[in-house]
């Protein structure tokens, strides 16, 4: 708390009440009063979330900003929130993207302009809420309940296929999600009755317990993450939803699955996560190398990013189960740097679409011609997504392969392929959409990014290159929560 | 001998109803067709005195009168007050709807109250006898009721469907009540109690009669495989009945099992739950399942109760206060999310358009936000999606099934509920991602209009804040073990 101000409620609340007045501005004749009072709201959200940052003790592992309150006796289930080095960068990275997922929207919808903009709010706000939590059920219930926001954005604003893209992405997410539910109800039993995450954090279990309980989270994470073979609703999601559904998508609940597995899988059953470790590696190197492979063949740009999402998300459930600090701190590093690489990316895609309606690759070519500022943004993000040096897409997947080398050579060398593929996946699609002839006349017309997508663009652009060449503000404050969680997994609970 | 009038406090609001029945009938016959208005309002007002009654005598004290055939306790009148609730509000929400179809009679009324009178006596019963008059007075209502349009085929059908099913229910369960008579000696439910712990009952004899009685319970219910009745019946009878069918007699249905399974034969624990896991696994089966293939929307919510019956039925296999007081609120959530659900389909419908089919549903969000919001929210709650309040009833069954040892029974739930969540999300697709078919605007008296509102917002709120209704629930059955 600071300034006994409930901090972490007001993170999650403050958004969720302008998304409320969002609502309430009703239908399309007040679409202006809708965008400006969601602008607002997201930019006051992001303001609130700073004193997150400044006021954070890098040097303790324990939560902070804590707040517990009883939620219902019933069940003794608590209003319990609080952060520490793993979920105040990723509260951070939400609330940052939330204002430029407005912004990106701001033209581009026309129809049910109160309903997108406030069900982005709702859901900055929910996805808070999951970060936060230190309760369960509170947990499940903000997790569960930010489906509800990207199933409407997908199922209204999205693409042709929308509606089968929406229930795949709904019911995978769901199937997921109801068996962690089992999973906390026999903790809870087996607890005494708490539904405190920090007391499973303690609770002895019988392995056979915990690999259930292992398997159960990990469909829950895994669906999330989406590790191989269950990526498959993230394509469909991604190329239906609008550019702001995408880039949410990418940037922000991908990484709800990343954090649950180091707050619940790594912690809660570490014997289960050391016994069905090999099988995680395996299963992420198969998302880095195959998916790496299929995103090559796209010929869809916004398909292509969804692949190369799954492969670069592989990395980081890597980095989870090497079990050292260069790879969970890589995979964290990972996991930001991806929120802003792959939502840039997405944003870059949305500029071409709103200009041409089509994401097809081969219908573009020589765009640098009309609209060479463009070029330039999206040259960056590519080369960011290939991992180039300099950017912050290197030192996530750097960290990663020295983690892994520690490992096993082998891991590290099947990891590293990814520096080859997602140079040439990303590069290829970038060199045949930018360079080249002038396609058509459709891309004779083309016109150059206005400001305001200039700004967007440009605010991605520093944040990838600032954290490429000094990520020391990113990996200072989860050091000390990282070195704990390691403790954690490596004192056995049986 | 000395005769010694009996003590008719514990059932005043009892007496108060059946009074107020014939003062209703008689009342609708002076007052005649142009003034039915007479009777709702009588009507009403006959509810909130009952629950005068029962509120005044609510406690936590357990009283018996009758020679212990009647009992009041914590339990009876909180459901009762619960009944009366829904009543209510089912009369407010179905006005419109029944007379625009012509079935706003005099004995509409009288028959609703006759029903909601067997619900009191089947919740207040300590006897056999008792149990059975109350639940043959409320079937024998609900028949007359699905049969009030006498012109209509499909009404006709269902009645008969439903009187020729339900007989049979209610003989099965008499047959299994005369066998446990033959075996304890006793109608009285705690004499049936003592019997059994005692062991001087026969057991065999017992565990054929409990057979009769679990299936006739099953019927009462619509659990699987003794659902057969109900997409029927939900389809063929007038919304308004359906919605009066598929909401308060839930609440006794529940009373009606804590008595006669719970507080009589709760010893033969051993023998009833293995029966009960089945029926509830294979409701949540084939609700859940059938329910996929539904065209019609009445249909469809009908095959979703069969569902819900199954996870109330979860509630009950762990046998103990924890289990049961998940089953009530389960039970009472669930009476809250159909009030909203079917009340919503008669909103959509006119005079002359019955909205029956899940396509009517089409483009709700653009002829009316506001309804589609609140609609949303009683699907995403009936789907157990938090943090509407649908998802802390599965919670509360599924720990109790947990709590049990019934790991692989809490799996199987789970996963037939995310097989349930496809049809509810199909209703949101259609209200959010469709165009409207028609552009029809939606007329609804203002105090349906607040009343519905306020049911969605409950639904929503009750989720924000679950500890007063799994406070209450709590209280209800740790007063009445």
């Amino acid at each position: 708390m600071l300034f006994g101000i409930p901090l972490l409620s007001l993170i999650i609340w403050l958004p969720i009440l302008f998304g409320v007045a969002v609502f309430a501005t009703g239908g399309d004749r007040n679409a202006q009063l809708a965008r400006w009072i969601a602008l607002a709201g997201s930019i006051l959200g992001f303001l609130v979330a700073i004193p997150l940052y400044t006021g954070f003790d890098t040097s303790t592992s324990t939560m902070q900003f804590v707040e517990n309150h009883s939620w219902f006796e019933r069940f003794n289930v608590n209003y319990h929130l609080g952060v520490d080095g793993i979920s105040m960068p990723l509260i951070l990275l939400n609330c940052f993207i939330t204002p430029l997922v407005v912004v990106a929207g701001w033209q581009v919808i026309q129809e049910r302009v109160s309903q997108y903009m406030g069900a982005f709010m709702m859901m900055s706000g929910i996805v808070n809420g999951v970060f936060a939590s230190l309760d369960a059920v509170l947990f499940y219930v903000f997790w569960e309940a930010s489906l509800i926001p990207m199933f409407l954005i997908i199922g209204i604003w999205g693409g042709p296929n929308r509606v089968y893209a929406a229930i795949k992405f709904f019911l995978y997410t769901l199937l997921g999600s109801l068996l962690m539910l089992v999973a906390f109800i026999y903790l809870y039993q087996s607890s005494g009755g708490s539904f405190s995450i920090e007391d499973y954090h303690h609770l002895p279990i019988p392995l056979n317990a915990q690999i259930l309980i292992f398997i159960a989270f990990l469909l829950a994470f895994a669906v999330k993450v989406p590790m191989w073979p269950v990526h498959t609703w993230l394509p469909d999601a991604h190329v239906e939803a609008p550019t702001g559904g995408s880039v949410v998508l990418a940037a922000i609940m991908l990484k709800l699955g990343g954090y649950g597995f180091l707050r619940f899988s790594l912690p809660i059953t570490p014997d289960a996560s050391h016994y069905l470790a090999e099988m995680m590696i395996v299963l992420s190197l198969i998302a880095v190398v195959y998916i790496g492979l299929i995103a090559l063949m796209q010929a869809d740009m916004k398909k292509l990013i969804a692949y190369s999402s799954v492969a670069h998300m592989g990395f980081v459930t890597l980095g989870f189960f090497i079990f050292n600090a260069y790879g969970i701190e890589g995979a964290m590093v990972q996991m930001i740097s991806h929120g802003f690489i792959s939502g840039a990316m997405f944003l870059c895609v949305g500029v071409l679409y709103d200009r041409l309606h089509s994401r097809q690759i081969a219908d573009y070519g020589g765009v640098v011609n009309k609209m060479p500022v463009f070029a330039a943004f999206f040259m960056l993000f590519a080369m960011a997504n290939a991992g180039l040096p300099g950017t912050s897409g290197f030192v996530g997947e750097f960290m990663v392969i020295m983690g892994a080398v520690k490992v096993n050579f082998w891991y590290a060398f099947l990891a590293a392929t990814t520096l080859i593929f997602g140079a040439a996946y990303t590069l290829w699609m970038y060199k045949r959409v930018i360079f080249g002839a002038v396609a058509s006349p459709a891309v004779e017309g083309l016109q150059d990014i206005s400001k305001r997508e200039f700004a967007i663009l440009a605010i991605f652009a520093i944040a990838v290159l600032w954290f490429g060449v000094y990520p020391f503000p990113l990996t200072e404050v989860m050091h000390a929560t990282v070195d704990n969680l390691l403790m954690h997994v490596d004192n056995s609970k049986l | 001998m000395n005769f010694l009038p009996p003590d008719f406090s514990p059932a005043y609001s009892e007496i108060f109803i059946l009074v107020m029945v014939c003062v209703v009938m008689l009342a609708d016959l002076a007052a005649g067709e142009k003034k039915r208005y007479i009777a709702y309002w009588l009507t009403q007002l006959t509810l909130i005195g009952c629950a005068f009654l029962t509120f005044t005598s609510l406690s936590e004290e357990t009283t018996f009168t009758f020679s212990g055939m009647f009992v009041d306790d914590t339990m009876a009148d909180i459901l009762k007050l619960m009944v009366y609730a829904t009543v209510s509000a089912v009369l407010i929400y179905s006005y419109t709807y029944v007379s625009d179809r012509g079935i706003l009679t005099g004995e509409f009324f009288s028959l609703i109250l006759f029903a909601t009178m067997g619900m009191m006596v089947m919740i207040s019963a300590s006897h056999l006898l008792t149990l059975y008059i109350g639940l043959e007075l409320l079937s024998l209502s609900l028949y007359a009721m699905v049969a009030l349009r006498r012109d209509s085929f499909e009404a006709t059908e269902a009645a008969m469907k439903f009187f020729v099913l339900g007989a049979l229910a209610s003989g099965f369960l008499l047959y299994g009540m005369s066998m446990v008579y033959g075996a304890t000696g006793s109608l009285h439910v705690q004499s049936i109690a003592d019997a059994i712990r005692s062991e001087v009952a026969h057991h065999e004899v017992l565990v054929v009669g409990l057979v009769f009685i679990v299936a006739g319970i099953g019927f009462k219910l619509s659990a699987a495989p003794f659902h057969m009745w109900a997409p029927d019946v939900y389809q063929g009878a007038p919304t308004a009945i359906t919605l009066f069918i598929g909401s308060a007699p839930k609440l006794a249905a529940f009373a009606f099992v804590m008595r006669l399974l719970i507080d009589g034969l709760g010893d033969m624990v051993a023998d009833w739950q293995g029966m009960l896991v089945i029926m509830a696994v294979l409701s949540m089966a084939i609700g859940n399942i059938a329910a996929i293939a539904q065209t019609n929307i009445k249909r469809m919510l009908a095959y979703s109760t069969i569902s819900h019956m199954g996870f109330v039925l979860l509630g009950f296999i762990s046998a103990d206060w924890n289990g049961y007081s998940s089953a009530l609120f389960y039970v009472i959530t669930y009476v809250v999310m159909t009030l909203g659900t079917f009340a919503m389909i008669m909103i959509l419908s006119r005079s002359g358009f019955e909205a029956e089919n899940i396509s009517d549903f089409k483009g709700l969000s653009k002829r009316n936000p506001w309804y589609a919001f609140m609609t949303l929210i009683l699907m995403f709650s009936l789907a157990g999606i938090p943090p509407m309040v649908g998802f802390y009833a599965k919670l509360a069954v599924l720990q109790a099934a947990v709590n049990a040892g019934f790991i692989w029974v809490a799996v199987a739930a789970v996963l037939f509920s995310l097989i349930g969540a496809f049809y509810y999300l199909r209703i949101v697709k259609l209200m959010y991602f469709d165009a409207p078919e028609t552009d029809t605007p939606i007329i609804v008296k203002s105090d349906v209009k607040l009343l519905f509102s306020a049911n969605g917002l409950a639904v929503l709120l009750l989720g924000l804040f679950p500890q007063s209704l799994m406070g209450l629930s709590l209280y209800a059955i740790q007063n009445s073990m």
